[in-house]
């Protein structure tokens, strides 16, 4: 019979939910009372939103039980273990039955994500077992050349997945076209966007797949030394990675001869980010590597001709990386199936804001944004309407809730003014301001910037007041117009794609939400009622019981009242905090 | 723009009251490599938690770094701290599924309940509070960060009571 497996769900999401104690807890109840289990770690699996996650798979099938605690878990040993009577309430997913999270899972489509919250990634094994390393063996046995490679990774479709989209086999091929007996290989994890994991998951959870990618990739370029720019913001990516470089260094997949193929000498280094988002541009990232500020230069020379050290160099972000084990291994058609006539394959999204069902989610290019947001996420939390979802982060922009139905391909989503990005799908419903969304990007950018280009050093930062302004109830006629022109004349003399792209979420919102500007600069008021300045707390005296809950929370005294009697807010003392508010029992304070 | 960062004046401590001996392992692992500014900076504030002037002035002698380059790249890099720190950083998301989610409420309620502002010390120097871009743990935003424990799904009084839940703990520590 089977050996009974307990896997916990120990990505960055898992732990922050409590993980570690569930994996503590069963530790120690297996060693109390003695159970023959064998209990096994594994990543993420995508469904953040259910964490912890703890699977159980037995003769009678597999089950994925989801928001487990300390006492959840002793209650799904109890029955399940001993008793062989699986806790149905808990299950989130089985290979037996149906449940609503089947949505979730059933429309995706996992290449990038193949291993994730499937193997143990601290283990070889795990991923040798499950094809790992096999793509590189096909290469070594077959005896497939550099040119094949890259062939097969044109011929895929494959194009970088960091967001700019450039097909990845013609940046492999000008690597490999330029002469020179050193060549650098990067893996940009940098990952920086606020509002996207995509990365930092898929380092967590397979490790090995971005490595042997890498390896393949040093192949068919001819380089020989490769560096992964991590973020040092994501302590458990770096550490699996580290214990993944060993074992495969061990193993022989690094190293002198690596991976049995003859003459050729490769090995990878972690480099550790130290917090600036400008280096997950390239030409800074190298100058990051490099050791100095993470400034970007001008190119060309593109650094497929003079990178790092100024020798060639080719950079791929994570997900690509990991995409390419994949291709070599299942061929340049069967990838090629997935997607749009130009945009091939599937995408990682990182899902998250105001939707019931956030995580990580890997769907064929092609699929509607509105099929991700409601077949997969399930729709907007707490029942409210949908607005906007936010696509590629401080470069890109609000799709508003009629523009929907937009396929996700690179083409279709930049027609809309937005980009693809690296892959974060921020989900903002009716009680999200679209100025103040716009104004916390800016705010981003303008910390981040460089300060190389003038244009976007100071361009950025007259946005940002003018944009405070607004949102305070200061705005003026004509400020909208002034910030296009500050926007287009910043996107045109900037030198970077951080410049570039930074005014994108303003003029975007602008197009799309205009009235909700207009409503800020004209009537001082903010539709959402999100912007502090534009909104007032006024207890509604119908209503108000007299209980004295909200004057006790107050932090400034601006509560009056007796017990018993009509409250009242001074204007002048509130700060707006909406304490009283979330306090209140009886509904009785009004935000308007 | 990033040279915003650099804050007003950096602490005062001579060479006498820290000691330099301890960067002696970084100075025979990293000296006269390439490229080996940003592990130099990273190594000295994993030894002090922060970038003491002092040892600055005495990494830069011994590796023969010019001064202004290592400063140049301290003050570019977010991760780097000119000043000292409390016992506790507490790093509150400030990411875009954070911000959606009324992350200001989180960073004003732990303000308000150490009397500090965002980037501030307590006196006690247990705390720190700090604003971050984004910790990549968006479905259970609003998320904060105390040293290597990330706390989700947060109200600002669910923070406030987790912040004096380690200040208990730590006052029944000593």
């Amino acid at each position: 019979m089977k050996k009974t497996k307990v896997i916990v769900g120990l990505g960055s999401c898992g732990i922050a939910a409590g993980a570690n104690k569930v994996y503590d807890k069963i530790e120690a109840l297996q060693k109390v009372e003695n159970l023959e289990f064998e209990l096994k770690k594994t990543s993420c699996v995508g469904m953040c939103y259910r964490e912890p996650l703890v699977e159980i798979q037995d003769a009678s099938g597999t089950y994925l039980y989801g928001d487990v605690d300390e006492d959840r878990i002793v209650e799904i040993i109890d029955k399940h273990i001993h008793h062989h009577d699986p806790v149905k309430e808990f299950i989130v997913r089985t290979d037996l039955f149906k449940t609503e999270d089947n949505e979730y899972v059933d429309n995706q489509v996992k290449i990038a994500l193949r291993h994730c919250g499937f193997i143990d990634p601290e283990s070889i094994s795990d991923y040798e077992n499950q094809q790992g390393y096999k793509a590189l063996k096909k290469i070594q046995t077959e005896k497939i050349q550099p040119e094949q490679v890259i062939q097969t990774v044109i011929d895929s479709g494959l194009r970088g997945r960091g967001g700019g989209g450039f097909p990845t086999g013609l940046k492999w091929k000008f690597a490999f076209n330029s002469q020179s007996d050193v060549k650098y290989l990067i893996c940009n994890a940098d990952e920086g966007d606020p509002g996207a994991f995509m990365d930092r998951s898929l380092l967590e959870g397979d490790p090995h797949a971005v490595i042997e990618g890498m390896i393949i990739g040093a192949f068919a370029i001819g380089a020989t030394e490769g560096v992964i720019y991590c973020r040092a913001e994501y302590p458990l990516a770096i550490k699996r990675l580290q214990i993944a470089l060993n074992q495969a260094r061990k193993k022989g997949y690094l190293g002198k001869n690596a991976a049995g193929i003859e003459n050729f000498h490769f090995d990878i280094y972690i480099k550790e980010g130290a917090g600036a988002f400008v280096c997950g541009e390239e030409t800074a990232l190298m100058a990051s590597v490099e050791g100095k500020r993470g400034m970007p230069r001008k190119r060309p020379p593109f650094p497929a001709i003079s990178g790092l050290w100024k020798k060639p160099t080719n950079i791929n972000n994570v997900e690509t990386w990991a995409n390419i084990p994949w291709i070599i291994l299942n061929g340049a058609d069967e990838y090629a199936k997935y997607g749009t006539e130009k945009s091939k394959g599937t995408k990682v999204f990182a899902l998250a804001g105001k939707i019931r069902r956030s995580g990580l989610v890997e769907v064929p290019m092609g699929m509607t944004i509105r099929d991700v947001i409601f077949k997969l996420g399930g729709g907007i939390k707490d029942g409210k309407k949908f607005k906007a979802v936010q696509l590629g982060g401080p470069s890109g922009g609000c799709i508003p809730e009629y523009l929907a139905d937009t396929i996700i391909d690179y083409e279709s989503v930049n027609a809309t003014g937005a980009i693809m990005g690296s892959g974060g799908m921020v989900v903002m419903d009716e009680s999200t301001c679209m100025v103040d969304v716009a104004r916390f990007f800016l705010d981003f950018t303008q910390k981040e910037s460089c300060g190389k280009c003038t244009f976007c050093r100071i361009g950025t930062k007259r946005m940002l007041e003018i944009l405070t302004r607004i949102t305070e109830g200061e705005g003026k006629e004509g400020d909208i117009e002034r910030l296009e022109e500050l926007a287009y004349q910043i996107k045109d003399s900037s030198l970077c794609g951080l410049g570039q792209t930074a005014p994108n979420p303003v003029l975007i919102t602008i197009k799309y939400f205009r009235d909700e500007y207009e409503a800020h600069i004209r009537d001082k008021k903010c539709p959402a009622l999100v912007c502090k300045k534009l909104i007032t707390y006024t207890i509604i005296p119908e209503k108000c019981t007299g209980c004295t809950v909200c004057a006790k929370n107050c932090p400034t005294n601006a509560i009056s009242g007796e017990r018993k009697q009509i409250h009242f807010i001074d204007q002048d003392k509130c700060i707006r905090c909406g304490l009283c508010f979330s306090k209140c029992k009886f509904d009785a304070i009004k935000l308007t | 723009m990033r040279i915003a960062r650099i804050a007003p004046k950096t602490e005062a401590l001579n060479a006498e009251s820290i000691d330099l001996q301890a960067l002696h392992p970084l100075i025979k692992k990293y000296k006269g490599k390439k490229g080996a500014i940003i592990p130099l900076l990273q190594g000295i504030q994993s030894v002090y938690g922060f970038l003491p002037r002092a040892a600055m002035d005495y990494i830069a002698k011994e590796c023969a770094i010019e001064p202004s380059e290592l400063f140049g790249v301290a003050t570019f890099y977010a991760q780097f701290r000119m000043n000292p720190v409390g016992k506790h950083i507490i790093k509150v998301c400030h990411g875009t599924a954070c911000h959606v989610q009324n992350a200001n409420a989180i960073t004003d309620a732990i303000a308000e309940a150490l009397g500090i502002s965002d980037g501030e010390t307590t006196p006690d120097k247990l705390f720190t509070l700090e604003s971050v871009a984004c910790l990549g743990c968006c479905s259970l935003a609003p998320v904060m960060m105390i040293d290597e424990e990330t706390y989700g799904k947060l109200t600002g009084t669910k923070a406030v009571r987790i912040i004096k839940n380690i200040k208990i703990a730590d006052n029944q520590g000593i």
